[in-house]
């Protein structure tokens, strides 16, 4: 599949922030202090920062509210539909936060619930297409899942660190979610790379029992829409490299980080040493993400010699 | 609603398209972007048309493959692969992803008889339909931002205003060879089901569970060219002649 920018920067970005949304809303750190302040406003910035940017890649974005309409069949209508709601209880937490400077444990906590909601739906989207087989496992919203928490409690940590609470327990937790989040994810990739195709040039033309089947001739010379959009094939060369990058950015590499950090206990140190986690794990998330789309086939490839 | 009808739909309209007639002439292509290009929502827009680069949108697309039995080998004409040219279009699923994953109700397919089309007024051109095809039947239109796919020429089967011979699919109309059918395929009577059952007429990745209405009639058995391989070399031989060539063949033995 054709790794879209837009989608990539969607998925990562509104996972991170549906990540610390999540973590905000248990109530971890202290609501009255301007890191948590800030981290309250963030969230959802990011959250809309995602959508929008996930309205690039629409052929016709000023009908974009129409996609709410469908949550009965369409994990993705039930996706927008779950966004959007979801900024309720956000906000109300944050408006506790930011004007009363308090926790409320009810906003908070339905929040935390409608922010995993929102993901697994988004994570869905892609899980639900049985053409991709790549993506079609549950492993995938385990993935997506994992990823946004670990990614909730490492900015968590920054917020805890900066303000001078809480910060230990949420670098902790937050090595622990990287850890399973990764553990997960290798579990994805060796799915992927044993997978027997479910679908082959032979079953796609029904020409099996006659024997091998081959392209010969493609039906234009040059690309089309689909070769375009799912006939991607970059990333397979390099797959493997790019995973082991994507896994010491984003795992090896902050959980060093947040150990730096947890060692630390308090000070500046403990602030930069988070920050940089949240860098380097962004950049693996990103690599992972790329690989997401590049590396899965599409059954239309059947077709194309791909 | 992109729920789909209750399944069975009444009528089941399809096609039927056999492989061991297509000739691969492309007619079909040609004939499907003119009429739809003119016809049911936006046109078939080609991207940089004239120049070296050029793409455009299709809702019909042949394919080639070349076959080759276990063991066979190739060797041009000869050998035992052979050459299968392979209409696509849609396929009207009954169980059709494209249809359920549409955000927007935009992607339908109808109750009465079972085509799956786009409301394009309400597309907002997001391509999930596209990606969960596995057949690669929808293509997104770059001009107009909006999912284009077969529309089993829904305004040429019902449009009164044609002559009774039109009223069937472009590319069934078109194609010279008679390798492509249009009729009921929920009537087990109608030509094209009694078709599919004489010649084991076929689903198009099965396992995808999509349940296509569409069926494809395998190319028959091919006698080996090896087995004509007697009657052509007969120019040496005159065994069995009879009458005045048997008289010429022995004149012209003796002179």
């Amino acid at each position: 599949m054709h790794p879209a920018p837009s989608i990539i920067l969607f998925t990562t970005l509104s996972g991170l922030g549906y990540g610390l949304a999540a973590v905000l809303g248990l109530g971890l750190l202290d609501a009255s202090t301007l890191s948590v302040k800030i981290a309250h406003l963030a969230a959802p910035v990011m959250i809309a920062g995602g959508l929008l940017s996930s309205t690039l890649h629409l052929g016709n974005p000023q009908r974009a509210w129409r996609a709410l309409s469908q949550w009965r069949s369409s994990w993705l209508s039930r996706e927008g539909v779950m966004a959007i709601l979801t900024f309720v209880p956000l906000m109300i937490s944050a408006w506790f936060s930011v004007i009363e400077g308090r926790y409320l444990p009810a906003a908070g906590l339905i929040g935390t619930a409608m922010c995993g909601i929102t993901v697994f739906c988004t994570a869905m989207i892609y899980a639900s297409l049985r053409s991709l087989q790549a993506w079609n496992t549950g492993f995938t919203p385990l993935c997506y899942l994992l990823f946004a928490a670990a990614g909730g409690f490492l900015l968590a940590a920054v917020a805890g660190y900066s303000s001078g609470t809480g910060g230990t327990v949420c670098a902790a937790i937050a090595a622990l979610f990287v850890v399973a989040a990764w553990i997960a994810k290798h579990q994805w990739w060796t799915r992927l790379r044993t997978l027997v195709p479910l679908s082959t040039p032979e079953s796609a033309t029904g020409l099996g029992n006659i024997g091998h089947v081959r392209l010969f001739e493609r039906p234009h010379i040059n690309d089309n829409y689909l070769t375009r959009e799912m006939g991607f094939k970059v990333a397979r060369k390099h797959a493997l490299k790019l995973s082991k990058i994507a896994v010491i950015a984003g795992g090896a590499v902050p959980v060093l980080l947040l150990v730096v950090a947890m060692l630390s206990g308090v000070g500046a140190v403990t602030i930069v040493a988070s920050v940089l986690a949240v860098g380097f794990y962004a950049l693996g998330l990103v690599v992972e993400r790329w690989l997401f789309f590049a590396e899965a086939r599409h059954a239309v490839m059947n077709y194309y010699g791909g | 609603m992109t729920l789909l009808p209750s399944s069975p739909t009444p009528r089941k309209l399809g096609l039927v398209i056999d492989l061991d007639v297509c000739v691969g002439c492309h007619a079909c292509v040609i004939s499907c972007k003119e009429w739809n290009t003119g016809g049911y929502g936006a046109a078939l827009s080609d991207q940089d048309p004239y120049g070296a680069d050029v793409s455009g949108t299709f809702l019909n697309r042949i394919h080639t493959f070349e076959v080759l039995p276990e063991g066979g080998q190739v060797i041009g004409e000869a050998g035992e692969a052979r050459i299968v040219h392979f209409p696509k279009s849609c396929l009207h699923c009954e169980d059709a992803p494209c249809v359920t994953v549409c955000p927007t109700g935009a992607s339908y397919k109808r109750a009465e008889d079972g085509i799956v089309l786009v409301d394009e007024s309400k597309c907002i051109g997001c391509g999930l339909c596209a990606w969960s095809c596995a057949y690669g039947a929808r293509e997104m239109d770059l001009a107009a931002g909006v999912m284009k796919k077969c529309t089993l020429c829904v305004d040429r089967v019902y449009n009164e205003t044609l002559k009774e011979v039109d009223r069937i699919p472009s590319c069934v109309r078109t194609c010279p060879a008679n390798a492509r059918h249009y009729g009921d395929l929920g009537d087990p009577g109608s030509d094209v089901s009694r078709m599919v059952a004489e010649r084991g007429g076929y689903d198009l990745m099965p396992e995808q569970g999509t349940r296509p209405t569409n069926k494809y009639l395998p190319p028959r058995a091919r006698k080996p060219l090896a087995a004509s391989a007697g009657s052509a070399v007969l120019a040496e031989n005159t065994d069995g002649a009879k009458g005045f060539f048997a008289w010429l063949d022995g004149m012209l033995d003796r002179i």
